[in-house]
């Protein structure tokens, strides 16, 4: 199963090598991970994508909340978020198929950044489903180079997922 | 008042009340052990870096105290590799210092420069790299909080030179507050109800004890569980201790050299109830097969090590003490009278057994050095059959007497551990049982040993082999010994010892053990016995590697 896990981290120097030593060290995939600062400069969030039955989240959640820099991990659930991913996708043009993708770019929504004579460079933001449907449409006409942040998500309750610390485990 | 960096590492130990390191000089440490040459704070100079953090280890599992070493950059630092690892797989709570190279060198492939941070990154509990000193303090303050609390293990601060250097003001945090690292403690009421209500209930339940509640300092209260109870107990490697073993309820070790009445037990178990142990392939076997009939109680400080391998029925995560003082309130005593019957059965028909005849069994040696020290001695192993067999016939009485490198299984460990237990327990006697192979990888620090007049007694089990391996070779590689003979090569271990200064004696015959033991017991110097044994003796019970921990090989002795 997919799942988006959301971790808050120290904003230090080594941080990102320990949470990716500790993806590797236990066999765990990331699908796609985004870091950036959250409204607290202290305070980084690592959006990791992971794919892994319950067990694994578990253990990869328990594990994770070890590592004396972490603050805080939360595992999305269906519906209780939402996920953006920024992608730039060149596709190839010539001269007789340029009206077709522009159109096809247009209709989609996605913006188009550069339009030169042998390619164009395209924005897109969306959720998974969005993005892949992009992906799809521009396939046919050759894509060139595809650049992705990976997503980030946030949970759509109504308060923010604050640094507080780390709860007790209620076990 | 201003002190220089190196000058406000030392008070800062001395706040922490350090009083032993164990270390190893080099350039990015000179400013440090300028300060150590007049500091009240003693150093111990092992003669190898690897020793050093055992040396600081094995202080700390006889002592409970945090146990310290300090190593220069590069080579030093590597050097500690393999201590650091040890100590963080047995949860030993340690801090590593290292010397680095200037900060602004950092990056440049300086001499003498390693990553110590990177490299140890996924063997400490957590790293330190020491940018400004103002910072200094505060890294040492929770280096100490941080390897002590919770689940215990190493933290490594790694210290550039130039920062040794710089002035600044002395003032050691009063407070720690690290929002990442809450540990917690106390237990979840109503798990511990329910886990009461769940032995209350049960009618075949064991109690299978580890390091954890020897961390946690919690042998009386599970004494007050399994006696009050009548819960049979079975403990770990590293749980040796924590139940006197002369008691009757007492399975000894279980798992894959354990004893076959404490694995038949826990296989037959309604109940297991774990205590600081964390249910490790040596221990279950087979997974699938591992105790079908039984519920899971499994108290835990690490959130992480509950259900990790087995499914849990109840968690309660928290210090094995503080749980087990409110559990045992509230168990109303189950009815273990058939169950008990049956444990005493297994133990009737399975006892441990070897050939006591006139030649020189190990596992006779290792009784008589129970016999001897009426099991008051702390025993410290190396890695190999000899450390299964003094798991198996040594009497373990109480917590902190048996300090083995049980995750890591490093062979080298258990001279210098023994080193460190005796610098930290001065009146204890305290041996290093040893195999030939092992004994070889650290056998420098009898220099160590003799310099600081430390009687350790080291007993070598020379069979002339790497016999663990060898055992392997035999029993499922048609005995093909290969690369496992070390009788050509092998040092004569009397002398060896006689050019460090200490006391060698050899053992040959059967009726010299006994002498042999009691002579080493009266020599207030470094001893290193060398006992012959019989050279393919094997460890038996055994459970094939992936086997179910039942379907056990005894060798033909039963
Ligand atoms: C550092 C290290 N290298 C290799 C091993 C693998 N190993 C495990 S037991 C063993 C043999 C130990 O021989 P010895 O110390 O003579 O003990 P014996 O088994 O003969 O009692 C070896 C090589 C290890 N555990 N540690
Ligand atoms: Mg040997």
């Amino acid at each position: 199963m997919k799942h988006t896990i959301s971790v808050l981290v120290e904003n230090k120097f080594g941080v990102l090598a320990r949470i990716s030593g500790l993806f590797s060290a236990r066999g765990f995939n990331i699908s796609s991970l985004a870091v950036g600062e959250t409204e607290d400069p202290s305070v980084s969030r690592m959006t990791i994508g992971v794919e892994g039955d319950d067990k694994t989240l578990e253990q990869i959640k328990k594990q994770l909340n070890k590592l004396i820099d972490v603050i805080k991990v939360v595992d999305f659930k269906e519906g209780e978020f939402i996920d953006r991913e920024l992608v730039l996708v060149k596709v190839a043009v010539t001269a007789k198929n340029r009206k077709e993708v522009l159109e096809s770019i247009e209709s989609f929504g996605a913006r188009i950044e550069n339009a030169g004579s042998k390619s164009i460079s395209i924005e897109a933001t969306g959720d998974q489903t969005r993005i892949k449907a992009l992906l799809e449409l521009l396939r046919p006409f050759g894509i060139l180079e595809v650049v992705r942040t990976g997503r980030v998500a946030m949970s759509t309750e109504d308060k923010g997922l604050k640094a507080e610390g780390k709860p007790e485990v209620n076990e | 008042m201003k002190m220089t960096g190196a000058q406000i590492l030392i008070e800062s130990l001395r706040k922490e009340g350090v009083e032993i390191i164990f270390g190893y000089p080099g350039g990015q440490v000179l400013p440090i052990f300028d300060k150590l040459y007049d500091a009240p704070i003693k150093l111990i100079l092992t003669r190898h870096e690897q020793a050093a953090a055992h040396a600081a280890d094995g202080y700390a599992r006889a002592t409970g105290k945090v146990g310290v070493c300090l190593a220069t950059s590069g080579p030093g630092a590597t050097n500690l590799v393999t201590g650091i690892a040890t100590a963080y797989m047995d949860s030993v709570p340690m801090v590593a210092i290292t010397g680095q190279v200037k900060s602004f060198l950092i990056g440049n492939d300086a001499f003498q420069e390693a990553d110590i941070t990177g490299i140890t990154r996924p063997i400490t509990k957590h790293n330190y790299l020491v940018e400004d000193i103002k910072d200094l303090t505060r890294i040492i303050k929770e280096a100490f909080h941080i390897a002590s609390t919770g689940r215990p293990g190493p933290v490594l601060i790694d210290f550039p030179s130039d920062i040794q250097m710089k002035e600044a003001e002395f003032v050691y945090p009063e407070k720690i507050d690290i929002r990442g690292y809450k540990p917690t403690y106390e237990g979840h009421p109503g798990q511990i109800k329910r886990a009461a209500k769940v032995i209350s209930e049960s009618r075949r339940p064991i109690l299978y004890v580890g390091g954890g509640a020897i961390s946690s300092e919690a042998s009386e209260e599970v004494y007050e569980l399994a006696v009050k109870n009548d819960i049979p107990v079975t403990t770990t490697l590293l749980g040796l201790g924590v139940f006197p073993q002369d008691n009757k309820l007492s399975l000894g070790m279980l798992g894959m050299h354990g004893t076959a009445y404490a694995n038949h037990s826990i296989m037959g178990s309604d109940l297991i109830i774990a205590v600081g142990a964390r249910f490790d392939d040596r221990v279950t076997g087979k997974l699938d097969e591992f105790a079908p009939q039984a519920k899971v109680i499994h108290i835990d400080i690490d959130p992480a090590s509950v259900s990790k391998s087995v499914a849990v029925d109840v968690p309660i995560v928290g210090d094995a003490k503080a749980i087990l003082k409110k559990l045992n309130k509230l168990i109303k005593k189950p009815d273990t009278k058939e169950w008990i019957k049956k444990v005493e059965d297994w133990k009737d028909k399975h006892p441990l057994k070897f050939k006591d005849d006139d030649k020189v069994r190990p596992q006779y040696i290792l009784q008589e050095i129970y016999k001897a020290t009426k099991g008051d001695a702390i025993i410290c192993t190396e890695v190999g059959q000899h450390q299964m067999w003094a798991a198996q016939f040594y009497k373990f009485m109480k917590p902190r007497t048996m300090i083995s490198s049980g995750g890591l299984g490093t062979m080298g460990y258990g001279f210098p551990a023994a080193i460190g237990a005796q610098i930290g327990k001065p009146k204890a006697t305290v041996f290093d049982i040893a195999g030939d192979g092992s004994i070889q990888m650290n056998i420098q620090e009898l220099a160590t040993a003799v310099i600081n007049k430390l009687p350790v007694k080291v007993a070598i089990f020379n069979n002339c082999y790497l016999g663990m391996v060898r055992q392997w070779q035999e029993l499922f590689y048609k005995k093909r010994y290969s690369y496992t003979c070390l009788g050509a090569g092998c040092p004569d271990f009397i002398k060896l010892a006689e050019s460090y200064g200490a006391i060698g004696i050899r053992v040959t015959k059967k009726s010299e053990v006994r002498p042999a033991i009691d002579r080493a017991l009266e020599i207030n110097n470094t001893v290193f016995i060398d006992f012959h044994i019989e050279k393919e003796e094997n460890v038996f019970p055994m459970v094939p590697a992936g086997e179910a921990i039942n379907k056990m090989l005894d060798g033909g002795l039963a």
